[in-house]
């Protein structure tokens, strides 16, 4: 195992406190996306705090490795993970959704950290393969990671992107599919199924990588993993459950798009709690 | 009349993309397929390694623009002016004007005068979905110098930019002035009518002002050819010191040239302003001469809205 036990418990103290801010900021602001901002925690705490090379003092480094959330709507744990990285303090998080603050209901380049805005589904992969032909053409090193939502990858958008991206043999794009089988009307296999999702991938000419999204050992291996690929993209579907960390959230499709009440937040963030 | 050099707008899109990558390296040109057709073929002869060639898939070359523009490129993108604003509208919306990137939009194959290719290839709306968006800038070039002109522009404006093109060759017009962007320019005083016009329509009415016609009456014609952000002190003189307005436009009369000028006018000014374009139709198949006397957009058509104007 190439990540000690101390570093595994590390990264998943990150991840609960990044929950525990999730739900605290949806609950303060009355809407928003928990089930989804819940679901993808580990991926992208894992992300930021091993893989991702980045400088929150220097948000415009250019070298840096680029993350593009394209499921914009889980934004609160874009915003809490970039809190957390020292982009900015955390005490901000309280106006998400707010009248004039830079946490909007939807991501944009108001906050220090995001470089594309979010939020109509299905642009963000083409985003970031726009990114990635920008190192090619600079002849930089930097690395673009991209967050896609299951239900999202219903959108045409997507494949077209796929299709370039492998096209380009972009190697320097790494998606990360959070799979975590609900949508807002239901389950994704009843409102529009993906499977055979892993072949999908394939036939259009990306490197798959199938992992548990909640097992940090295997989120590690599998960004080590995409960044050996060469000469195609690489895609880490990872399997998540929706709500994930809140008992009563968990596999609840009605928490795609709601808020908590006060009595749910306090059981909730007591479930968080170190 | 008949010396005039006849020009293809496309031609002199690509020869400016070749020119200006010459001097700046962020130049990036990207395609769906139809480089050929709006000749960012030059662009990609001499840059390889700068054009992307998206294939039939215009949303994703809209955002994928966005993403090359996050990283400091200046990023051209063609097609014919159908998908670039309709197909990959919300593309355009969420991923290059929201955040105001350096995005150039230039569209090809914009009006009837597409011709034999029908409705579905002649974009009459282009115009009105891109002003809508804030911070958008349109321009509509009247013929091949003034289109080297706004790609010139483009580079030096900072944020995202619409220039709408033609398929088929257009006069260039003689007596022209300086391309300001944001300025009209008036290619004739008159104290009647005020023509004010953009695109390959500007040649038609001057021809129209020019004609026998029309000799005894005094009109002024204003090149409009950036649309967005217009020039309103321009539209609020001609609407003193004329007494009726003429738009004209190879675009629905709904949305486009027709509609930011309504909006000056009744704001600040109001006075009669008579919509020269396409009355909420569809276009159809024939060749373009045809198809600009069949949508009542001919050098008659100017004259007889002229002297209803003045009615």
């Amino acid at each position: 195992m190439p990540y000690s036990e101390k570093q595994i418990k590390e990264l998943e103290h990150i991840a609960k406190r990044i929950r525990y801010r999730i739900v605290q900021m949806i609950s303060c602001a009355g809407s928003g996306h928990p089930g989804g901002s819940l679901s993808a925690a580990d991926l992208v705490t894992a992300l930021f705090f091993t893989s991702l090379r980045f400088d929150p003092k220097r948000p415009d480094w250019p070298d840096r490795d680029r993350f593009h959330m394209s499921k914009g709507h889980c934004c609160p744990l874009w915003y809490a993970v970039l809190a957390e990285a020292g982009y900015f303090p955390i005490d901000g998080l309280k106006s998400l959704r707010k009248l004039g603050s830079c946490f909007q209901g939807h991501p944009d380049r108001r906050t220090p950290g995001v470089e594309v805005p979010s939020g109509s589904l299905g642009q963000g992969l083409s985003v970031a393969l726009g990114m990635s032909l920008a190192a090619k053409i600079d002849k930089k090193d930097y690395r673009v990671y991209c967050l896609l939502g299951d239900g999202e990858i219903q959108e045409g958008n997507i494949w077209e992107a796929a299709m370039a991206s492998a096209h380009y043999a972009c190697d320097n794009l790494c998606a990360i599919l959070d799979y975590n089988g609900f949508q807002i009307d239901g389950r994704i296999k009843e409102v529009m199924s993906l499977e055979p999702l892993v072949d999908k991938w394939r036939a259009f000419g990306w490197h798959t990588i199938d992992i548990d999204g909640h097992n940090m050992q295997e989120i590690l291996a599998a960004y080590d993993e995409a960044k050996t690929i060469k000469h195609k993209p690489a895609i880490i579907i990872a399997k998540t459950i929706k709500g994930k960390g809140v008992s009563f959230m968990e596999n609840i499709v009605d928490f795609h798009g709601r808020a908590p009440t006060k009595e749910e937040t306090e059981i909730a963030l007591r479930e968080l709690k170190d | 009349m008949l010396k005039m050099e006849l020009l293809y707008q496309r031609d002199v899109y690509g020869k400016a993309l070749v020119e200006l990558g010459k001097t700046n390296p962020d130049i990036v040109v990207l395609d769906a397929d139809l480089s050929s057709s709006t000749r960012t073929k030059m662009f990609a002869k001499s840059y390889p390694e700068r054009f992307f060639n998206f294939g039939v898939a215009e949303q994703n070359m809209m955002a994928a623009a966005a993403g090359l523009a996050s990283c400091k490129k200046t990023v051209f993108v063609s097609t014919f002016a159908v998908f670039a604003t309709g197909r990959a509208w919300d593309q355009v919306r969420t991923s290059v004007v929201y955040p105001q990137f350096n995005v150039k939009i230039v569209a090809t194959h914009s009006g009837v005068t597409v011709g034999p290719d029908g409705a579905t290839h002649q974009a009459l709306e282009d115009i009105a979905l891109m002003r809508v968006l804030p911070n958008m800038t349109v321009v509509v070039p009247c013929d091949g110098p003034e289109t080297y002109d706004a790609v010139l522009a483009s580079v030096k404006h900072q944020g995202p930019f619409y220039i709408r093109l033609g398929r088929d060759k257009v006069p260039t017009l003689e007596n022209k002035g300086e391309f300001t962007l944001g300025k009209a320019d008036k290619l004739c005083d008159g104290s009647d009518v005020t023509i004010i016009a953009c695109g390959l329509m500007v040649n038609t009415a001057c021809q129209a002002i020019k004609s026998k016609e029309l000799e005894r009456v005094s009109c002024r014609l204003l090149n409009m050819h950036t649309v967005k952000p217009i020039d309103k002190e321009a539209i609020i003189c001609a609407a003193k010191e004329t007494k009726a307005i003429v738009t004209l436009e190879e675009h629905s009369v709904i949305g486009g040239l027709a509609s930011a000028v309504d909006e000056v006018v009744s704001e600040n000014c109001p006075r009669r302003v008579i919509r020269l374009g396409i009355k909420d139709k569809f276009g159809q198949s024939g060749e373009p001469q045809e198809l600009l006397k069949e949508y009542n957009l001919s050098e008659a058509d100017i004259i007889s809205a002229v002297k209803r104007a003045l009615a």
